[in-house]
């Protein structure tokens, strides 16, 4: 079990091992918990009360459940990107580690990707208790028995990979740039947001926006867990898709995009190696 | 002017000098400091856009979104700084220094708010050209001294969570994580805080940004009176209130909590 198919599983799970006592153990169980629905929670409450703010809004709009559901699994999108990413500050700049990881005979892309399943852990129970919220207090009309769970976890483990080789290319952007580069994480979260129609339907978008939407990947993942929920489609532009062009889709960009992290992450290292980057502080 | 003055001037201007100029030498700011945080807010246009076609919206979430830079900075620049220092081992020479560690947090505040106003110009600047978001000026005055008096009162508070925040453990972080998003949800910084009802808007007001951002829609926004949870002058008021409180607290937090962590040793303890 150790390699298998080029992938390291014995780093994978180190770096998970890892990245789940780093994120877990600076506190007890029952503020860890708080700790871990408070961000959620009041993010979603944000959208619940613009729904509520507005003239005509209310949790009875036809566009709630589709903003609800869509920001509910976005989560995972900055959850996982942020805990990627963070990696290489944190372990550069704060345990000052990183240089000892560079020099351990594994790879550190699956270093990476293990700290990034410890957060995955984390934000699926916050999705999970989000979407319960909403269905029990707030009354989403989600029904459990018309969902198609299969594809609803295919795509969500294709989804996640997609998000993870994205947290890998922002942790080698990361690597060469100063500690602002929490910043960066959060605004490229931010423009994934933005572009990937997780709130509002693409189409109000303006057209070189809905272009960049209908390149990113993750626009097809949220759509697509949206159709598994039996959601009603509100995107004319995706409406043309079915649930199984919506896969394959996703399917193959995400194996572009992992190929692509891999490449992407070997140049940027070789850069911070060559111009000393590696233990660099920046923390001004 | 006093030696010790223009020592303790040059502290403050030592340390916001980092944050000043240390920046240029990173380029990659223009593009995380400028572009990305506008794309962020660009997300809360589209939803109310989605929603609602009225423009006021549009500008009330821009607002918003610039004065959100400096909540950001507050967090991360400011409460967890002490934090950082005492982790990377810079707060142990501060310590030694022969200057006040106030002028420390006034150069650090100085420098964030120089480089959050870039954030907040920027989301502002970019906000009014790519979604025409539409403001007017009822009184520039008033608009500045709200403005003026929550930055103080807000760097205040940044500098008092920065002294309570050194003796923080690896918990720091995540403290720090806690209060963004539901300090966006109960400052009100994408829809007016009234909407909260009057208790939950009013604990959202012990926050200097809530009022600050509450008399700023009041002072620019179309439609903004109907928006506000309490008149201009009153907010005036209790953000000059809080201005001293805050800078007092600061002050007399940072001497107490340097005692404790001498006494306890923690001031100099490192990853744990």
């Amino acid at each position: 079990m150790r390699n298998i198919a080029g992938i390291d599983y014995t780093n994978l799970k180190l770096g998970s091992w890892l990245g789940w006592q780093i994120e877990t153990n600076w506190t007890n169980l029952w503020v860890y918990t708080l700790y871990a629905l408070v961000r959620p929670v009041a993010s979603t409450l944000i959208l619940v009360l613009i729904y509520l703010v507005i003239p005509q809004g209310s949790l009875k709009h036809p566009l709630f459940v589709f903003t609800y559901v869509g920001n509910a699994f976005f989560m995972f999108v900055y959850m996982v990107l942020f805990g990627i990413s963070w990696v290489i500050h944190e372990d550069r700049e704060h345990y000052q580690m990183l240089k000892y990881v560079f020099i351990t005979p594994r790879k550190m892309y699956y270093y990476l990707a293990g700290r990034g399943i410890a957060k995955l852990a984390i934000t699926a129970f916050s999705v999970l208790v989000t979407l319960v919220f909403g269905v029990w207090i707030l009354k989403i009309p989600i029904v459990l028995a018309n969902i198609n769970y299969a594809l609803l976890l295919a795509g969500l483990l294709l989804g996640l990979i997609c998000i993870a080789a994205l947290g890998v290319i922002l942790a080698a952007l990361t690597m060469i740039t100063a500690h602002h580069s929490f910043y960066l994480t959060e605004g490229m979260a931010g423009l994934f947001y933005l572009i990937a129609g997780a709130i509002y339907p693409i189409d109000v978008l303006p057209g070189w926006l809905q272009a960049l939407g209908q390149a990113f990947p993750l626009t097809y993942w949220i759509e697509l867990i949206r159709r598994t929920m039996n959601i009603p489609v509100h995107s004319q532009i995706l409406s043309v898709y079915s649930m199984q062009d919506l896969f394959l889709i996703l399917f193959f960009s995400t194996a572009a995009l992992v190929i692509a992290s891999h490449f992407i992450y070997k140049s940027f290292e070789r850069i911070s190696v060559k111009y000393g980057l590696v233990d660099r502080l920046t923390n001004y | 002017m006093g030696p010790e003055l223009k020592t303790n001037l040059k502290a403050i201007w030592g340390r916001a000098y980092v944050r000043i100029f240390g920046a240029n030498r990173e380029p990659s700011w223009i593009i995380s400091e400028t572009i990305l945080p506008v794309l962020a807010v660009a997300a809360y246009v589209y939803v109310y856009r989605a929603l609602n076609p009225d423009p006021t919206y549009t500008s009330l979430v821009i607002l918003g979104g610039a004065m959100s830079a400096y909540w950001m900075n507050i967090l991360w620049s400011m409460a967890l700084q002490f934090y950082w220092e005492k982790e990377m081992g810079n707060l142990d020479l501060y310590m030694i220094a022969p200057i006040s560690r106030m002028s420390i947090l006034l150069g650090m505040a100085s420098g964030g708010f120089f480089f959050a106003t870039l954030r907040a110009a920027a989301i502002f600047i970019l906000g009014i050209v790519l979604f025409q978001a539409d403001f007017i000026l009822t009184n520039v005055w008033q608009l500045l001294l709200l403005f003026f008096l929550s930055m103080f009162a807000l760097y205040g508070m940044g500098m008092l969570f920065s002294s309570i925040f050194m003796l923080f453990g690896r918990g720091a972080w995540q403290t720090s994580t806690l209060f963004q998003e539901p300090i966006y949800l109960l400052g009100g910084f994408y829809y007016p805080v009234k909407t909260l009802g009057a208790a939950v808007a009013a604990i959202g007001s012990l926050l200097p940004i809530t009022l600050g951002l509450d008399g700023m829609r009041q002072l620019t926004l179309k439609s903004g009176k109907l928006m506000g949870f309490l008149s201009v002058k009153t907010e005036i008021l209790l953000l000059v209130l809080m201005s001293v409180f805050f800078f007092l607290a600061a002050y007399y937090a940072l001497i107490f909590m340097e005692k404790m962590g001498k006494k306890e040793g923690k001031l100099s303890l490192r990853w744990q």
